[in-house]
């Protein structure tokens, strides 16, 4: 799916949780996520915790949007 | 004969001690044979045992790799076993690459053979297959009965240091090694039959195919993101509450295109996941998890981005083919560029 897209000229960013199948599969810009039922969230935080730490993660991948790369890169903290 | 120790390696939906909801289970080691392992040690036979299987939840392990491995490999290693077997693990993608990173990791550390099964498509499989065996297995556990006894075969000869064949001979993935080995005819002759059938249009097999790079150029990077049309694509089967198009929980036939205009939260009452490979409670509990509008529409307000695509689209990315997912995004992709769409954001669980 993020190969289809970005073949087409769109930059696509992958948030996931497990990123060697993300590397393997061959997206470009990867962010890794939380946990694989929940890459956006953590139901262990209270609410307002939560949407912050969502926050934070679309933050970096907006960021990756931004950055020009050549190869795949997985963009950590 | 000494009989020779195997330990078998199994998630928990294999060993029967629950579905997503158990994915999370830490590594546990118990005596003798369970699930798959009782026809693995039919095929097995006299000279082969089973002493114990580890089972490990899928998520657990794909969410911490370095504690699970630590954990397992303390178990095989306090077995003192001759040969660890994992799976099959056939299209689940945590569970391939679950088996693959385990095997790869106790023959590194333990030095004895290891053996895994899964389908070619299965994540696990391009990861580990030059590093492992990996025998090929039908995409789901239907193929079971075929694919046990195959890696009892199989299994066996590693075990007793036999040679082994070409993969097309064997079962087993290509690993990319090439072997010696004495031909009739010379390469100048077979290069001749090569390209006399080419030119009679029939069909040859090459000796040296050459690997495929199907890598995409990265898009280039979005210079004004608070002018930017943003979208959120996902393959965690965020749907409408009720799954209006009946989106397959897995093997998805199709994928969904859903307005989100005016929706600045998913909320439990609405929206729902139709995965069928991960726990759904949190999903469900609240689908921003997976597929986070909440916050892109707060930075859309706040003028972070220009703005968020008032369409969403969504599949189930659980043993759906690459055919398939090709073809969804091929077709995405189309309206996105139509939509005037910047960049995208794609979440998988």
């Amino acid at each position: 799916m993020v190969k289809g897209i970005e073949e087409t000229g769109i930059p696509v960013v992958h948030v996931c949780t497990v990123v060697p199948i993300s590397l393997t599969v061959g997206a470009n810009r990867i962010i890794p996520a939380v946990a694989i039922p929940h890459p956006f969230g953590d139901s262990a935080l209270d609410a307002d915790e939560e949407k912050k730490l969502r926050r934070s993660i679309i933050e970096k991948a907006l960021n990756a949007l931004t950055v020009d790369i050549t190869d795949q890169t997985v963009f950590e903290d | 004969m000494k009989k020779v120790k195997v330990v078998h390696y199994i998630n928990q939906f294999f060993a029967g001690i629950g579905g997503e909801e158990k994915a999370n289970i830490t590594p546990e080691l118990r005596e003798g044979i369970v699930g798959p392992g009782m026809a693995l040690k039919a095929a097995l036979g006299e000279n082969a045992e089973i002493v114990a299987t580890i089972i490990c939840g899928d998520s657990y392990f794909n969410e911490n790799l370095e504690k699970a491995t630590n954990e397992i490999i303390d178990m095989v290693k306090s077995l003192e076993v001759d040969m660890f077997i994992a799976g099959p693990a056939f299209n689940a993608g945590r569970y391939g690459t679950a088996c693959g990173s385990i095997c790869k990791s106790v023959q590194e550390t333990l030095n004895i053979p290891v053996l895994t099964g899964m389908y070619i498509e299965n994540p696990g499989a391009d990861l580990y297959k030059k590093d492992i065996y990996i025998l090929s297995t039908t995409n789901n556990a239907a193929g079971m009965r075929k694919a046990v006894p195959a890696m009892a075969k199989f299994a066996l000869k590693l075990m007793n240091n036999e040679e082994i064949g070409s993969p097309e001979d064997e079962g087993y993935l290509e690993r990319g090694i090439r072997v010696n080995y004495f031909n009739e005819k010379n390469g100048a002759e077979r290069a001749i039959d090569m390209l006399i059938k080419k030119l009679k249009g029939e069909p040859f097999k090459t000796e040296y195919p050459m690997p495929v790079f199907d890598n995409v150029t990265p898009g280039e990077a979005i210079i004004d993101l608070s002018n930017a049309k943003i979208a959120l694509v996902t393959s965690g089967g965020i749907v409408p509450k009720g799954n209006p198009d009946r989106i397959e929980s897995s093997s998805a036939s199709k994928y969904g295109k859903y307005s989100i205009e005016g929706i600045n939260d998913l909320t439990e009452d609405a929206y729902e996941t139709a995965h069928g490979g991960y726990d759904p409670c949190y999903a469900n509990q609240d689908a921003d998890r997976v597929l986070p509008v909440d916050v892109l529409r707060d930075l859309e307000s706040e003028g972070m981005i220009g703005s968020l695509h008032n369409y969403f689209y969504s599949t189930v990315g659980n043993g759906t083919s690459v055919k398939n997912s090709k073809a969804y995004s091929r077709s995405i992709a189309k309206e996105l560029h139509s939509d005037g769409v910047d960049a995208v954001i794609l979440t998988s669980t």
